[in-house]
């Protein structure tokens, strides 16, 4: 059916017409086991797919999640030992000849893989690599391939595809490439798509752009889609099913709405707990699952969760349990999931926003930083002996913020954004390019070298990826002396092995190297360095987006705890935004190295001023089937300007939907003149000459946005 | 007997895990020596070594002594390497001249390797002028005629200052690793935990000496090993021509470029003395291999 099916045109098609085999399972795999020497990474795993099901497949990493897909692609390496059965319409692929399997590739079963920057070959055209994929399955000649590409990328919302069929990988950005991934995938109509974390590497505004075209892709094909991924909000938006996987098994099966508001094994449901929410505030306390994952060479005999398992009885750790199937259609691993009235999830999270969520106003204690337009720009320069500048990078723009003591700002954007550059600029301590910044009240553009080392041990940071912020060839004890050693604080001993125990710890750990130790555990290792010379402001840049959720909620709370208890300021850098509204008190939105949107967390999430930010607020997926399909969604067009060459005017007006939909006499405002951080009320400011007063917003959403409300 | 407070049980613990910190080193030289080059390069060396210092002692003739009763000798019970023109004993000679050649080399090596690490980590942390002063220099060096310039230089190595000639041959050895340790430290510069280490207040030169040079160790040491060899070989390769050490010091380059006179129809005057160097370089060069395999970090994961 491939070379049939691969030449009929994609657009117009109903959605899974009758083709053989419509009504049972595309794609049935049943004990799926994969080994790698003693390594077990997939133990038994069975699901079907139906023609134009999307099944999501959940867990933390180690889970066995990619494995098992790659093993049913048949693109695992030979040392890797496949055994059990996986039947794309009836034919068996586990030990299929290598020609049949390739011949099915692309045709029978594509791939969208993570990172499409390395998915692409990046010495042919965009174009010319889907050509590819489209002529190795049909007698298509060179010219028809060409103008199915084109075609291709045009259903993928790729603007001006014919040019850009022509542009190289490396010219596109990370959302169009991820895009072009995915025209390649359905190129020859297949009957299932493999997403392996389609959209991990990407910003939620394209995240949610990628998975509408992904969406659009399904519907047209009519594909099945196995969607793997980490993250609960992108499956409870598009999945039809849920498979939660630990261990490298099935541990829950069922439709997302059931697995969401019932799941009946402990491991799901304390997933569910761990994720901080959008439409939940930071009035509870995210549940963390304790422990880590076992390691698959070295697997209890029982129930493998039962070791992080708040529900355990003795009998899990004789064996392990199978699959049970609880409710019709909903199969879970648990001794447990059958006994009625257990714990249930904590649903009452999430439940009572308050919208305009004030909670305390500021707190009149000193500022301990503030900063006043910063600007940091860089220079482009071109040629090798005569250096000349050609441009300059507008990194950081005009920046103004303040936090006051035990305060918490969030600090939030895309990538490319500007945070990162404005947190070194506040670290460095120096003399800034332009604008001030002044930390407990000195100004850092005056200080001698003396005062700026004390100024340090009040200043201190930990950063997003725990393995590179902390030296791999230095114990964890000297890791957290180093500090006291520097500012010479006597004897580091006891101090070391007190804060390892303040962040959880064991002060016996302070012998081992960072790589004994896994991601959470490190994180705090860096913790408890920034700790040690009792800073007053910590700057947070990405802390948990490294981390796995279950050891993420761990850390949050963690750094929540150190927080209330050692009465610390954070400046926080997140471009996870239900994060930064767990653990922020006030909130600045970057866009192009401007503050977009900035207040207390309650208002700017509640009712968000600038188009921006409900843009942004508007693309987070929120791990509740039922509410993330009944929201409105925002969808921003096309990619965040480049800093080197920002629009004139408002920054944002090329992606605006409030721009488009202005009328010509309003909208000269927006081209001429770069709007400034105006307050609207207190503590509640938007860089937006059109921001309507909060409240109002909600009503008014912007009427040119694609609405894409699913029934 | 009322077990310890959990504090000082976890400090004693922790003391007794501290004695077993230098695991690495141990682990890298557990690695060396599993795999057989290591081995094989760790004995020759070990025995050169031992013969190069000891075997005079254990040998009848010192390399000063004449035998005036044996001119150009083949080996014998007395003269176990035979004799020179001049009655002079080849073993000690050899022994003497093996001596000399493996000091110069080792001296070398690490006075070279030191200086690159150096000069490489400062231009490659600091940038800017010093970086631009240090290249400077490195990119001078290396244009120089090394060889002509030692040749010239050759009377001043005369009586004892073979130290001087030893700073020389390192000072023109060096260019190339600073080079690439000034690359690999301006990628090290931006890792984070540098960056957590300027922003605590660390001095930059303790940032130099603490955090960036032990994470580019296995190269330095690889690149010792070799510079080892390197230095045996520009020493004997100058010597031969008669640039080197100078007499009354004698190296095995000069006891080889006086042998190749008699080597037709004296042989031992010769291969001795190239059988040592030969086995010399080939034991740094497996060591070095060795190393290199065991300082691997990919492979160290698994230990």
């Amino acid at each position: 059916m491939t070379g049939v099916t691969g030449e009929r045109p994609l657009a117009g098609r109903a959605p899974a017409p009758g083709r053989p085999g419509a009504g049972g399972p595309v794609l049935e795999v049943s004990d799926l086991s994969v080994r790698f020497g003693e390594v077990h990474a997939v133990r038994g795993v069975g699901y079907s797919l139906a023609a134009g099901e999307v099944l999501g497949v959940v867990g933390e990493s180690g889970a066995g999640k990619s494995v098992a897909a790659l093993a049913v692609m048949g693109l695992l390496p030979r040392r890797a030992r496949v055994t059990g059965s996986a039947r794309l319409h009836g034919a068996e692929l586990i030990g299929a000849p290598e020609k049949r399997l390739a011949a099915l590739r692309g045709s029978g079963i594509s791939m969208v893989f993570q990172d499409p920057l390395s998915a692409m070959t990046p010495v042919y055209r965009v174009g010319d690599q889907i050509a590819e994929a489209v002529r190795v399955h049909g007698e298509v000649t060179r010219r028809a391939a060409a103008e199915r590409a084109v075609e291709l990328l045009d259903l993928v919302g790729i603007p001006d595809p014919r040019r850009r069929a022509r542009a190289f990988p490396h010219e596109f950005s990370g959302g169009m490439r991820q895009r072009a991934m995915i025209a390649m995938a359905v190129a020859n109509d297949p009957d299932v798509i493999i997403c392996d974390e389609p959209t991990t590497a990407l910003d939620v505004t394209v995240q949610a752009q990628v998975m509408e075209v992904l969406r659009k892709a399904q519907r047209e094909t009519g594909a099945a889609v196995l969607l793997i991924t980490h993250d609960l909000g992108v499956v409870a938006g598009f999945a039809d099913r849920v498979l939660v996987m630990y261990a490298g098994r099935e541990v829950e099966l069922g439709t997302v709405h059931e697995v969401y508001a019932r799941p009946r094994m402990p491991y799901t449901a304390g997933l569910l707990a761990s994720v901080p929410r959008l439409d939940a505030g930071a009035e509870l306390p995210l549940v963390p699952i304790g422990g880590r994952p076992p390691s698959p060479a070295e697997l209890p005999p029982g129930c493998p969760f039962e070791p992080r398992c708040a529900l355990s009885i003795p009998e899990c750790r004789a064996a392990e349990p199978a699959p049970l199937e609880v409710f019709p259609g909903h199969r879970a691993a648990c001794l447990r999931a059958r006994e009625p009235g257990r714990a249930p999830r904590p649903e009452a999270r999430g439940a009572a926003v308050p919208l305009a969520g004030d909670g305390p106003p500021r707190p009149a204690t000193p500022v301990v930083l503030e900063v006043q337009g910063l600007v940091k720009h860089y220079a482009l320069t071109r040629g090798a002996l005569l250096r000349r500048r050609v441009g300059t990078v507008r990194a950081v723009d005009g920046v103004d913020l303040d936090i006051r003591e035990g305060e918490t700002l969030g600090l939030v954007g895309e990538s490319g954004c500007g945070k990162t550059t404005t947190l070194m600029q506040i670290l460095e301590l120096t003399r800034v390019q332009a604008g001030r910044v002044s930390v407990m009240g000195r100004d850092t553009a005056t200080l001698t070298s003396r005062e700026r080392l004390a100024l340090r041990g009040r200043v201190q940071v930990v950063f997003q990826d725990p393995l590179a912020s902390l030296d791999p060839r230095m114990t964890v004890h000297d890791i957290v002396a180093e500090p006291l050693v520097t500012h010479r604080r006597g004897d580091a001993a006891p101090r070391v092995r007190r804060l390892l125990r303040m962040v959880g710890l064991d002060a016996a750990d302070a012998a081992r190297h960072p790589r004994h130790f896994s991601g959470g555990q490190r994180q705090r290792v860096a913790i408890a360095r920034a700790l040690a010379l009792e800073p007053r402001l910590v700057v947070l840049d990405e802390p948990v987006s490294a981390l796995d959720v279950s050891v993420q909620a761990g850390v949050i709370n963690l750094l929540e705890d150190l927080r209330d208890r050692l009465g610390l300021s954070y400046l926080l850098v997140a471009h996870d935004l239900a994060v930064v509204r767990h653990i922020a008190d006030r909130v600045a939105v970057m866009h192009l190295g401007r503050i977009a949107e900035i207040g207390r967390a309650g208002r700017v999430y509640g009712a968000p001023a600038h188009p921006y930010t409900q843009a942004l607020l508007a693309a987070v997926p929120i791990p509740d089937p039922a509410r993330e399909r009944r929201r409105r969604r925002v969808l921003l067009e096309g990619d965040v300007p480049s800093p080197a060459d920002p629009p004139s005017g408002c920054r944002f007006r090329t992606r605006c939907p409030k721009f488009k939909a202005l009328a010509d006499a309003l909208r000269a405002r927006c081209l001429t003149e770069e709007p400034e951080v105006r307050p609207l009320e207190d503590d509640h400011g938007a860089a937006c000459h059109y921001a309507e007063k909060p409240g109002v917003v909600q009503s008014t959403a912007p009427t040119t946005a694609r609405n894409l409300e699913e029934p | 007997m009322a077990a310890p407070p959990r504090e000082e049980l976890a400090e004693t613990m922790a003391g007794a895990r501290h004695t077993r910190v230098p695991s690495r080193s141990r682990l890298v030289a557990r690695r060396f020596l599993r795999t057989g080059q290591g081995r094989v390069g760790f004995a020759l060396l070990a025995s050169l070594f031992l013969l190069a210092f000891l075997g005079p002692r254990a040998a009848p003739w010192s390399a000063t002594d004449l035998d005036f009763t044996a001119f150009l000798q083949p080996p014998s019970a007395s003269h176990w390497f035979g004799t020179l023109q001049t009655g002079t004993d080849v073993f000690a000679v050899t022994m003497s001249g093996a001596r000399r050649s493996l000091l110069v080399g080792l001296l070398v090596a690490v006075l070279s390797t030191a200086f690159a690490a150096v000069a490489g980590s400062f231009a490659g942390y600091f940038l800017g002028w010093t970086d631009r002063t240090l290249m400077w220099v490195t990119d001078l060096l290396l244009v120089l005629p090394a060889f002509l310039i030692l040749a010239v230089m050759s009377p001043l190595f005369t009586a004892g200052r073979w130290l001087l000639f030893v700073a020389m041959l390192a000072a023109f050895l060096w260019m190339v690793t600073s080079k690439i340790v000034r690359g690999m430290t301006r990628s090290i510069r931006e890792r984070e935990y540098i960056q957590a280490a300027r922003f605590m207040g660390v001095a930059p030169p303790t940032i130099i000496f603490r955090h960036v040079l032990p994470n580019l160790a296995s190269l330095l040491v690889v690149d010792a090993t070799l510079n080892v060899s390197a230095a045996i070989l520009t020493e004997t390769s100058l010597s031969y021509f008669g640039f080197g050490i100078q007499p009354p010091d004698v190296s095995l380059g000069g006891l080889i470029a006086d042998g190749s006179a008699t080597a037709l129809y004296a042989p031992w005057t010769f291969w001795f003395a190239a059988g040592v160097l030969i086995v010399m370089i080939l034991a740094v060069n497996l060591a070095g291999d060795a190393l290199r395999d065991a300082f691997d970090p990919d492979a160290g994961r698994a230990g």
